[in-house]
């Protein structure tokens, strides 16, 4: 689900209570087709924090609907080092205590 | 007469280190002795004060002084004063003080900026570390992947110049290596020694594409420049630096959503307010929290075009001492400390002022570009020597 706008159809994120394109309150989770594009990827390799399993491909994905909203994410699935630049990926929830993050793997 | 103008006319630095014992209040009581000192001026003259980004509690170690501390322990009588994070980035604080004089709110304003990063990390119980599980407000959106650090952003943003122009991690050493060598000319300097490529490549990785030497380090430090109004130049003793075009812009909020870091609009809009160009340069001074972000200063501020900045640096022949354009002379975050932004500014007036020493750039530089901000944020001095 990502925020939309129900006015002028365009999507927000992070989400807010008016469009920031036409400033419309008319605005309201959304499902999302959950597919995207790699626009940059970056492979951690620091233990920020104690259990932290490194290497992992932290990303930012467009969305396939808007190419302007870009979704932090990780991709799993496959080896760090097979992430590229505009690899077309499709979203993979993953729960952890109840809440689902939207992880991304490669398609196709 | 002319329109008012304002000028930097003194210079402190406290100490730089890491895990210094004195307490930063005291660490930025000794940049401002420096500074008035340098200036010529005594306390009772200074009647405003200003400070990026104020003082914040939930992470003391990054900004542990506010300028009514400031203000209060030296008892200082202000007209005018600031302290504020929702500013366009660090040096924002100094073009807010050159408004303020221009529009004679004061006359003379103590500009700083203190960081404690590595003590607080040192002493935990008197600067808690920000907590990591918190996760409100645009962080929301990243931590939860792990996106913790600028690190990890700013990565992203180098991948993208290396899949989109071509950078590569050669040209990106030439930032680190020059950094490196001009801090072992800087006594003030946290970096004592010169890079080698070797050395560079062999170092571990934080965030491909950056390594350990791409990414600047944890400092305590004070930073202090006074911003003085044109018409109070008759009260100066040193050289003064007049500030000839500032500028400043945010892309988006959330670093995740820019589509281009800030020193893009930034860069573009400083040029907007003078009559200088690129070509004007003599030496510029620009941000490297990370060693992409000059790369990106260096196309914004249109000394290359964009998408060709890792050019522009590699072999570091350019942005050498004796380069076309002396990059970074005091050896920058990654070479002399992380002073946040602060440290671009002081060091163009050290080198306008000839005051380099060893590492002095040739031909009397007369006109340098200040600049600070990593991500979306960002704001930039264009600072004369007339
Ligand atoms: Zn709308």
């Amino acid at each position: 689900m990502i925020c939309r706008c129900g006015d002028c159809d365009r999507w927000l994120h992070p989400p807010q209570p008016i469009c920031r394109h036409c400033w419309s309150e008319n605005v309201s989770p959304q499902p999302a087709s959950g597919r995207g594009r790699i626009d940059s990827f970056t492979i951690n390799h620091q233990p920020w924090m104690p259990g932290l399993d490194v290497p992992f491909v932290i990303a930012r994905v467009a969305l396939e609907e808007d190419e302007s909203i870009f979704l932090t994410t990780n991709i799993i699935g496959c080896a760090p080092t097979d992430v590229a630049v505009d690899d077309p990926v499709v979203v993979n929830f993953s729960e952890e205590d109840g809440i689902f993050f939207p992880l991304f793997e490669r398609a196709g | 007469m002319g329109e008012p103008q304002a000028y930097i006319s003194g210079i402190g630095m406290s100490e730089v280190g890491v895990r210094l014992k004195r307490r930063p209040l005291l660490l930025t009581v000794d940049a401002i002795r420096e500074a008035l000192d340098d200036a010529g001026l005594v306390a009772g003259q200074i009647d405003g004060v200003a400070t990026y980004p104020g003082k914040m509690p939930t992470y003391l170690g990054f900004s542990p002084v506010s300028s009514d501390d400031v203000i209060e322990a030296l008892g200082l009588k202000t007209r005018w004063h600031l302290g504020a994070q929702e500013m366009t980035a660090q040096l924002g604080a100094i073009a807010a003080a050159a408004m303020a004089v221009k529009a004679g709110r004061a006359r003379h304003v103590l500009c700083f900026r203190t960081v404690y990063e590595a003590g607080a990390l040192a002493d935990p119980d008197e600067y808690p570390p920000m907590h990591r599980k918190d996760v409100s407000g645009a962080s929301q959106w990243t931590a939860p992947f792990y996106a913790i650090s600028a690190a990890n952003w700013v990565a992203q943003y180098a991948t993208r110049h290396m899949a989109r122009y071509g950078m590569t991690r050669e040209q990106l050493s030439a930032i680190a290596i020059n950094a490196h060598r001009n801090a072992a000319l800087n006594p003030r300097a946290i970096v004592k020694e010169p890079l080698s490529a070797d050395k560079y490549f062999a170092a571990r990785m934080i965030s491909t594409p950056f390594c350990l030497y791409d990414c600047d380090r944890f400092t305590d430090a004070s930073t202090v420049i006074i911003v003085s109004a044109g018409d109070a130049l008759d009260e100066i003793t040193a050289t003064p630096v007049r500030i000839a075009a500032t500028a400043g812009s945010v892309e988006r909020y959330s670093w995740d959503q820019a589509e281009w870091p800030g020193s893009y609009a930034t860069g573009k809009a400083l040029w907007e307010h003078s009559d200088y160009g690129p070509s004007d340069l003599d030496i510029a001074q620009l941000y490297d929290g990370f060693a992409f972000h000059p790369i990106t200063w260096l196309e914004g501020l249109g000394i290359c075009p964009i998408g060709e900045g890792h050019r522009f640096v590699e072999g570091g022949t350019r942005i050498a001492l004796d380069g076309v354009l002396p990059m970074n002379t005091s050896g920058g975050q990654l070479g002399a400390g992380r002073l946040h932004g602060f440290g671009f500014a002081h060091e163009s007036v050290v080198q306008m002022r000839g005051l380099g020493g060893d590492r002095q750039v040739s031909g009397n530089p007369s006109l340098a570009v200040a600049t600070s901000g990593g991500g979306p944020m960002a704001a930039a001095l264009l600072l004369a020597r007339d």
